[in-house]
């Protein structure tokens, strides 16, 4: 605890200027013990489950269920990799994977493309109507995919779309909240350096996609992970538009998987990890890039 | 004057050329937003008043407002809208509240506080399905982690089976709902926070307010829109509770944990009938809209608030 003293003395002057009233108050030793203490709870709190995951995805299934209850949860007891070969055989998860990636993947990417054209044309152009597109778009946002889910789906079964990737892709690309959020940001920028790329001639794509795209670089972060997370979780289109394994993402997977008798707990937290792990170490490369992002998503008028 | 003289070059770009390449812009959005979210839910809205199924050998009619006269007298539909607004009752105030205090308490300056930050954080990097599967086996009545935690502080006395109990079924996904989704709302709050201009701040502790109502007269009223926002997100997500009910009740134990979405598609889904599910979902819709509605009304326009 001395070293974090030490350390909030040792800020410079003009951090410590703009500290607030909570920051100046941990130069007391019983404060900043009191802080840590609950800071490690709740820690404790949001972590238990995942390290139970970790840890239970190593042991074999029978001691997973017997150390359940207790702090032996947390031990890896008789750790090996076996679960995971285990529920790659029976759940098919590196082909679910593969899907889940293909998926998201696409969506995110299309997305990036189409939302930020759309926003970028709200924010620049002076064309005819430009009023109600941008109304429309605000009132598209508060439309949840759960209030048109049934009909759509029942569009897609008309068309015989079923059970294919481009029905989890197509539908999930234009997406009015990014649109908004691309809008918003290129409203932000000045407007002088494609008037100049406009003076020499460059038509509005080649504008757009040499001076815009490298500036909107947050905006297009922002977009990225908040719809990469959105895709890589969904389960409830899933549940609607596939039926065998073939195209079936991870979320839907890992939910047949754990009713699939018999119920190997260790395979069960194999899989989970597979699906989690992944996220959590990009997430821990691009931490900052994700606290804006989301910090981003509440600026909203 | 300089005002006046900059109109003019703004009309002149009111031109084809700009016109031509916004249609260009905004063709494969356009057609993408028509095609998949405007058609889909003006149907729904046409849907709803028709007996249409999914497969069935009859043509679908007009019902007028039978399935929604069907749907607000189904003891099972509006057991499930009382469990959403049990759920947004609960759940909205603890996590808004929850949220803030995290919030407050990343916001310190002391040394490791990213750590602590990014692990309050990392639950909503977690896919929903997967953290449930976890949940559920944490839940379990002999074999779970909880039961063993409860058994322990109750001294045996207090060990619910959490999740076929139909007392304990909803406050059990309400848990791990918080678990998952809070150090979302935290991170918007935290934005919020370290918004509020410092000097409100000095100056208030050169007056000699106290931390307490520092908090009550500064922290609280400048985080206003912030705070609205997060309890209608958080009010509007309870809505659409879906993914941890189906991997973890599927709505049981007799219907203590249906939502609105479980009726949607098991109506639509489960039982082939677009028309009736599509009158629950434009039901959903209509508090969506009113939810949204209210937000707008409530916070007031971004500008000094004091």
């Amino acid at each position: 605890m001395n070293q974090a003293i030490a350390t909030t003395e040792a800020v410079p002057a003009a951090e410590r200027a703009a500290g607030t009233k909570t920051g100046q108050r941990s130069g007391l030793p019983l404060k900043a013990i009191g802080s840590y203490a609950v800071l490690v709870l709740l820690a404790a709190f949001f972590m238990f489950p995942l390290l139970f995951m970790f840890v239970g995805s190593l042991k074999p299934s029978d001691i997973v269920l017997v150390d359940g209850s207790s702090w032996r949860a947390f031990i890896p007891f008789g750790a090996s990799l076996a679960n995971f070969g285990e529920a790659a055989a029976r759940a098919d998860v590196g082909h679910l994977f593969i899907n889940s990636l293909l998926i998201t993947l696409s969506t995110v990417a299309l997305g990036l493309v189409v939302n930020s054209l759309f926003g970028y044309a709200l924010a620049r152009f002076r064309f005819v109507g430009r009023g109600v597109v941008v109304a429309v778009v605000i009132a598209l946002v508060i439309i949840p995919l759960e209030a048109y889910a049934i009909p759509l789906f029942y569009m897609m079964a008309q068309l015989q779309w079923l059970d294919t990737y481009y029905v989890q892709i197509l539908p999930f690309i234009a997406n009015p909240f990014y649109i908004y959020l691309f809008y918003t940001f290129f409203l932000s920028l000045p407007k002088e350096l494609e008037e100049q790329s406009q003076l020499d001639g460059a038509n509005p794509l080649v504008t757009f996609w040499r001076i815009m795209v490298p500036l909107a670089r947050p905006a297009y972060a922002t977009v990225a992970i908040l719809s990469f997370l959105y895709s890589w979780g969904q389960l409830l289109w899933p549940v609607l538009v596939t039926r065998g394994p073939d195209v079936r993402p991870l979320p839907l997977g890992i939910a047949e998987f754990q009713t699939l008798p018999p119920i190997q707990w260790g395979d069960i937290m194999a899989f989970a990890t597979v699906m989690t792990l992944p996220l959590l170490v990009v997430f821990l490369i691009f931490q900052n890039a994700f606290v804006q992002g989301v910090a981003r998503s509440g600026l909203k008028g | 004057m300089a005002a006046v003289t900059a109109t003019p070059p703004r009309k002149a770009r009111h031109n084809w050329s700009d016109q031509l390449a916004a249609a260009g812009f905004l063709l494969p959005g356009t057609i993408l937003l028509v095609a998949f979210l405007v058609v889909p839910f003006a149907l729904a809205i046409g849907y709803s008043f028709t007996n249409l199924r999914l497969i069935s050998p009859l043509p679908a009619h007009f019902v007028g407002w039978l399935n929604y006269q069907r749907a607000l007298a189904d003891p099972l539909v509006r057991q499930a809208f009382g469990n959403n607004v049990l759920f947004v009752v609960v759940v909205v105030p603890v996590q808004t509240v929850f949220a803030l205090w995290l919030a407050i308490l990343v916001n310190q300056k002391i040394r490791g506080i990213r750590i602590f930050r990014t692990i309050f954080f990392a639950p909503v990097v977690t896919v929903m399905a997967a953290a449930a599967t976890i949940w559920k086996l944490l839940y379990a009545p002999d074999s779970g982690l909880i039961n063993g935690f409860m058994r322990a502080i109750t001294l045996g006395h207090f060990h619910p089976d959490w999740l076929h109990d139909p007392h304990f079924a909803l406050p059990a996904i309400m848990l791990m709902s918080i678990w998952q989704g809070v150090g979302f709302q935290m991170i918007i709050i935290l934005a919020g926070l370290q918004d509020i201009p410092r000097e409100l701040y000095e100056a208030a502790s050169v007056d000699g307010a106290s931390g307490w109502s520092q908090f009550v007269n500064i922290t609280l009223p400048q985080l206003r829109n912030t705070l609205i926002f997060v309890g209608t997100i958080t009010t509007i997500l309870a809505f659409r509770l879906f993914d941890q009910v189906f991997v973890l009740t599927q709505g049981g134990p007799v219907g203590s944990t249906e939502t609105l979405m479980t009726r949607v598609i098991t109506t639509g889904f489960g039982q082939q009938r677009i028309g009736a599910s599509a009158a629950i979902a434009v039901l959903f819709f209509v508090v969506v809209l009113v939810l949204s509605l209210i937000q707008r009304i409530f916070i007031r326009e971004q500008g000094e608030i004091v």
